[in-house]
C-alpha cells in the first residue's frame, strides 16, 4: 500500500501550510476585488475549509457554474426520467444525479415505484452492464465536463468496437470554454481573478485558460483541492493583480499538464461534436454542448429513443438557480434558501447537488 | 447432489422447523433455556431496572470482511443496551429467511452469533424462524434485555455545557467493509468491518465510578448523524475538531475513492462518550488499556448555544456539520 | 467539480485496464485513455479512468515550493 508522490513535504502538517498561505494572502492591500471558482469541487472545498470569512477585506470569492449536474436544464433530466419510464431500459446514472428533480419528481422517486434506475461509478461499469444484460437497452445519463466525457467517448467506441446494441448515451456534457467566456465578459461580475479547475485542466490542459487571460486581461490560476492547494492558487491570483499582469498560474503542476491529455481529447472529438446547448444559469450558449456525432448515431440515446419529442422543462417557481449559477446572487439571497429549499427537501439543482453552491453553502454554513 | 438451502418446509412450523432449529441454533448457542424451546424464555433478572431494545438487520451483501449478519445481530443489540449503561443480559431473534439460502449461510450465521453472545457474556434465549420466497433477505429482528444498575442515567439528553467528547475507535471501517462488497461498487480493500461489542468498555467506565453523561454508537448515519442526535435531544452545541477524528489511511482512500465523508459512514465497534470534561483524561486511559478501545481519544465539546454539531476547520473557522440524509452514493462530482 | 483520486498502477491487463491502489483501497481502473502506462506509474484516476500520470519532477517542485513557504516568514 503506497499513497501517491505527495505535494506535502515531509514533516509539515497540512494545517500548518494552510496558515502560512491564508496569512501570506491576508497581506493583501490592493482594490476591493472578486474573484471566482468554477469548478463544485473548489466550491466544496472552500466551503469545507470555511474560507470565506477569513479572506482579506476586499477579497470577494464567487462561485460560478462548476457543478455539471447544476448547469444541466430540466429537460434533461424530464428526458431521462421518460426513458426511465420505458419497460425494457436500464437507466444508468451517476450518484450525483439520482435525487435532482425533473418536472414531476427525480430518477429516485421513479426508481422507487419500480423504475429500473442503477447507479454507477463510470461508464466503463454502464457498458459492463450493457454486456451483462443483452435483452435489455442501458441508457447512461451522460453529464459531467471535460474530465467525465473523454470516458464515456470511449465507452461508445468500446461498444462499436465490441458489437453491443444495447448501449446508449444520454449526452448532456458540457464543455467549459464558452462559459468561461461568458462570464468573464459580464461587467456585473467584473471577475478580476478565475481560479480554474483543477481536475478538468488535466484534460484540457493549463495553456487553455491563455485566451481568457489574453482577450479580458483577467489573471488566471489553475488550482487543486486541499486546503493548502486551494490557497496556493488564491494567492496567485492576489499576486497577478497586484502587479497588473494577467496569465495564466499552473499552481497544481504535478497533476495538470500544460497540453491537457491529447489522447483524451481525441476520443472527445471523435465521438462528440459541439453543438449550441442550454445551460441552466446561462441560457443557450453556442458550442457549448457534446452531441454524440451522427456517425456514431446508434450509441445515442436521443437519436434512438426520443426522436421527435420535446421536453419543455419547467424550473421550479421562484428558485434562483439561474442566478446563482452565474455568479450574481448569492445562495442567501435566494428567497427559497435554507427556508423552502434545503439538502432535505431541495428545490432547485443547486441545492440537490452536493457540489451545488446552495448545497455546499447550506451544509457547510459557517458560524 | 448440491448442497442444502432453505425451503418453505423449513417454516412450517412442523418436523423440519424443528429439525433446522436443533441443527443449527441449538447446536450452536443452545444453553437450557432455549433448549426448552417453550413458546416463549421465562428469565430471571434482579429487582431492578430493566432496559429493552429492538432491532432489525437487513445488511447487503449478508457476509462481509470482517463479519457477517450474525455478528451484527448481536452487537448491534448488546451495544444498544449498552449505550443506555444497561448490562445485557439476554436476546431474543428471529430469522426471516429465503427459500434457496444455502444451509451452510445460516450455519455461518448461527456461528458467529454463538460467538460474539459468548464474548458479550448474553444468551439467546428464544427465537422463531420464518421462510419467505427467494430474493430478499436473509434478515434477523431481534429483541434485548440489559440490567441498568443503581445510580447510572445515561441518556441521549444528558450532556451538559463544559462537557468532553471521546470517541473509543476509529471510524469508517463497517460501512466501507460493507461497500466493498456491494455489487456495483465494487473495489477491493483490507479494511475490515469493526463490529464489536462495547459493553464491556462501557461496563468498565461505570465500574471506575466514572460519571458518563451521554452515550451513542454511531451506526447509520455515522458520527455526524449520532452527534447531531445528541445535540438536539440535550439541547446543546457540541463541537468537534475535525483533524481529531481517527480515520485510518485505508477508510480515507476509500472515501476519497468513493466521495464520502468519514464522518457520514456506519461503525459497529466504537461508542461516543460524553463525560465532565475532568474525567476525560481518566476515562482515555482506561479505554485505552483494553485493545479493542487504543485509538481512544477526545474529538471534542459540549457548549451552551443552539442545538447543532458544528466542526472547527483546519483553518480554524467553524462551521455547521449536517446529519446526513438521503442514502450514501458514489458520486462522480 | 470532479472527484478524482491519485493511486498507484498495481497490476496492467491486456485489455487495457488496470488496478490502482488508492491508499490500500483497489480498484479496476480504464487506461484506456493514458497511453504507455505501467506499474508502479502514479494516476490520478476519474469516474474510473486514469487520466493525467504524476510527474514526479513535478510533485518534487511543489513539496520545495511548499517548503519555501512554510521556511519564509511574512513577518
Amino acid at each position: 500500500m503506497r499513497s501517491s508522490p505527495t505535494t506535502l513535504p515531509e514533516g509539515c502538517s497540512g494545517a500548518a501550510l494552510a496558515a502560512r498561505l491564508l496569512a501570506r494572502l491576508r497581506t493583501y492591500g490592493g482594490p476591493p476585488v472578486s474573484l471566482m471558482e468554477v469548478c463544485g469541487t473548489h466550491t466544496v472545498a472552500v466551503a469545507r475549509m470555511g474560507l470565506r470569512r477569513l479572506l482579506p477585506t476586499g477579497v470577494r470569492l464567487r462561485s460560478g457554474p462548476g457543478c455539471p449536474v447544476c448547469v444541466t436544464p430540466v429537460e434533461v433530466f424530464d428526458e431521462a426520467l421518460a426513458l426511465a419510464a420505458e419497460p425494457g431500459v436500464i437507466l444508468a446514472t451517476y450518484g450525483d444525479a439520482l435525487r435532482v428533480p425533473g418536472s414531476v419528481g427525480s430518477l429516485a422517486d421513479v426508481r422507487a415505484r419500480g423504475a429500473d434506475v442503477r447507479v454507477v461509478y463510470g461508464a466503463a461499469e454502464a457498458l459492463a452492464l450493457a454486456r451483462r444484460e443483452p435483452r435489455r437497452e442501458v441508457v447512461l445519463l451522460g453529464l459531467g465536463f471535460e474530465t467525465t466525457a473523454p470516458g464515456v467517448a470511449w465507452a461508445v467506441l468500446q461498444a462499436r468496437r465490441e458489437g453491443l446494441s444495447n448501449f446508449t448515451v444520454l449526452s448532456a456534457h458540457k464543455a467549459l470554454m464558452p462559459a468561461l467566456h461568458v462570464l468573464l465578459r459580464d461587467p456585473e461580475l467584473a471577475v478580476a481573478g478565475l481560479l480554474c479547475p483543477g481536475h478538468a485542466s488535466m484534460v484540457l490542459g493549463s495553456r487553455a485558460y491563455a485566451p481568457l487571460a489574453q482577450t479580458y486581461r483577467v489573471p488566471c490560476a489553475v488550482a487543486g483541492f486541499e486546503p493548502e492547494e486551494v490557497l496556493l492558487g488564491l494567492g496567485c491570483l492576489l499576486d497577478q493583480i497586484a502587479r497588473g499582469e494577467a496569465r495564466v498560474d499552473n499552481a497544481y503542476p504535478s497533476a495538470v499538464p500544460a497540453d491537457g491529455n491529447p489522447t483524451a481529447l481525441r476520443v472527445l472529438g471523435q465521438v462528440f461534436e459541439l453543438t449550441d446547448s442550454r445551460w441552466r444559469g446561462l441560457g443557450a450558449l453556442p458550442g457549448s454542448g457534446y452531441e454524440v456525432a451522427p456517425e456514431y448515431g446508434a450509441y445515442d440515446a436521443r437519436r434512438r429513443f426520443l426522436a421527435g419529442r420535446t421536453f419543455p422543462g419547467q424550473e421550479p417557481a421562484g428558485c434562483a438557480c439561474a442566478g446563482v449559477l452565474r455568479g450574481r446572487v448569492e445562495p442567501a439571497d435566494c428567497p427559497l434558501f435554507g427556508d423552502r429549499c434545503t439538502p432535505h427537501s431541495p428545490v432547485g439543482a443547486c441545492m440537490v447537488s452536493s457540489e451545488g453552491a446552495c448545497g455546499a453553502q447550506y451544509r457547510f454554513r459557517e458560524v | 447432489m448440491s448442497a442444502p438451502v432453505i425451503d418453505r418446509a423449513h417454516g412450517g412450523g412442523g418436523v423440519e422447523t424443528r429439525e433446522l432449529v436443533r441443527q443449527v441454533f441449538l447446536a450452536r448457542f443452545g444453553n437450557p433455556t432455549l433448549d426448552r424451546l417453550d413458546d416463549a424464555a421465562r428469565v430471571d433478572v434482579p429487582a431492578t431496572r430493566l432496559a429493552l431494545t429492538t432491532d432489525a438487520f437487513v445488511v447487503d451483501p449478508w457476509s462481509f470482511p470482517g463479519g457477517n449478519l450474525g455478528d451484527l445481530a448481536v452487537c448491534g443489540t448488546v451495544n444498544d443496551l449498552a449505550m443506555v449503561g444497561a448490562r445485557p443480559l439476554v436476546l431474543t431473534a428471529g430469522f426471516i429467511l429465503p427459500e434457496g439460502f444455502p444451509v451452510a449461510g445460516l450455519e455461518a450465521i448461527a456461528d458467529a452469533m454463538a460467538r460474539r453472545a459468548r464474548e458479550a457474556e448474553v444468551r439467546i434465549v428464544a427465537g422463531d424462524t420464518k421462510i419467505v420466497a427467494p430474493g430478499c433477505g436473509p434478515f434477523v429482528t431481534t429483541a434485548g434485555v440489559g440490567v441498568v444498575p443503581e445510580g447510572v442515567e445515561i441518556t441521549g439528553s444528558g450532556a451538559r455545557p463544559g462537557d468532553a467528547v471521546l470517541l473509543t475507535g476509529d471510524v469508517g471501517r463497517h460501512g466501507v467493509a460493507v461497500l466493498s462488497r456491494r455489487e456495483g461498487i465494487g473495489f477491493a480493500t483490507d479494511v475490515v468491518s469493526d463490529v464489536a461489542p462495547v459493553a464491556g468498555l462501557v461496563g468498565a467506565l461505570l465500574e471506575a465510578g466514572i460519571a458518563v453523561h451521554a452515550l451513542r454508537d454511531p451506526t447509520r448515519g455515522g458520527v455526524a448523524g449520532a452527534l447531531n442526535e445528541i445535540a438536539a435531544q440535550s439541547a446543546v452545541e457540541l463541537e468537534v475538531e475535525e483533524e481529531r477524528v481517527p480515520v485510518t489511511p485505508g477508510v480515507r482512500s476509500a472515501c476519497a475513492l468513493l466521495g464520502f465523508d468519514p464522518l457520514h459512514v456506519a461503525n459497529e465497534g466504537c461508542a461516543l462518550v460524553v463525560l465532565p470534561a475532568a474525567e476525560a483524561d481518566r476515562a482515555l486511559a482506561l479505554l485505552r488499556s483494553f485493545p479493542q478501545g487504543r485509538r481512544a481519544c477526545r474529538i471534542g465539546s459540549v457548549a451552551a448555544g443552539p442545538p447543532r454539531l458544528v466542526a472547527r476547520t483546519v483553518l480554524g473557522s467553524r462551521r455547521v456539520v449536517e446529519p446526513p440524509a438521503g442514502e450514501l452514493l458514489p458520486r462522480i462530482c | 467539480m470532479c472527484v478524482a483520486v491519485p493511486g498507484e498502477i498495481v497490476a496492467v491487463a491486456p485489455d487495457g485496464t488496470g488496478v490502482v491502489d488508492f491508499g490500500g483501497a483497489q480498484r479496476t481502473v480504464s487506461l484506456a485513455l493514458l497511453d504507455r502506462s505501467q506499474v508502479g506509474d502514479f494516476v490520478i484516476v476519474h469516474a474510473g479512468f486514469a487520466l493525467h500520470r504524476i510527474d514526479p519532477d513535478e510533485a518534487r517542485e511543489t513539496r520545495e515550493l511548499f517548503r519555501a513557504i512554510l521556511a519564509d516568514d511574512p513577518t
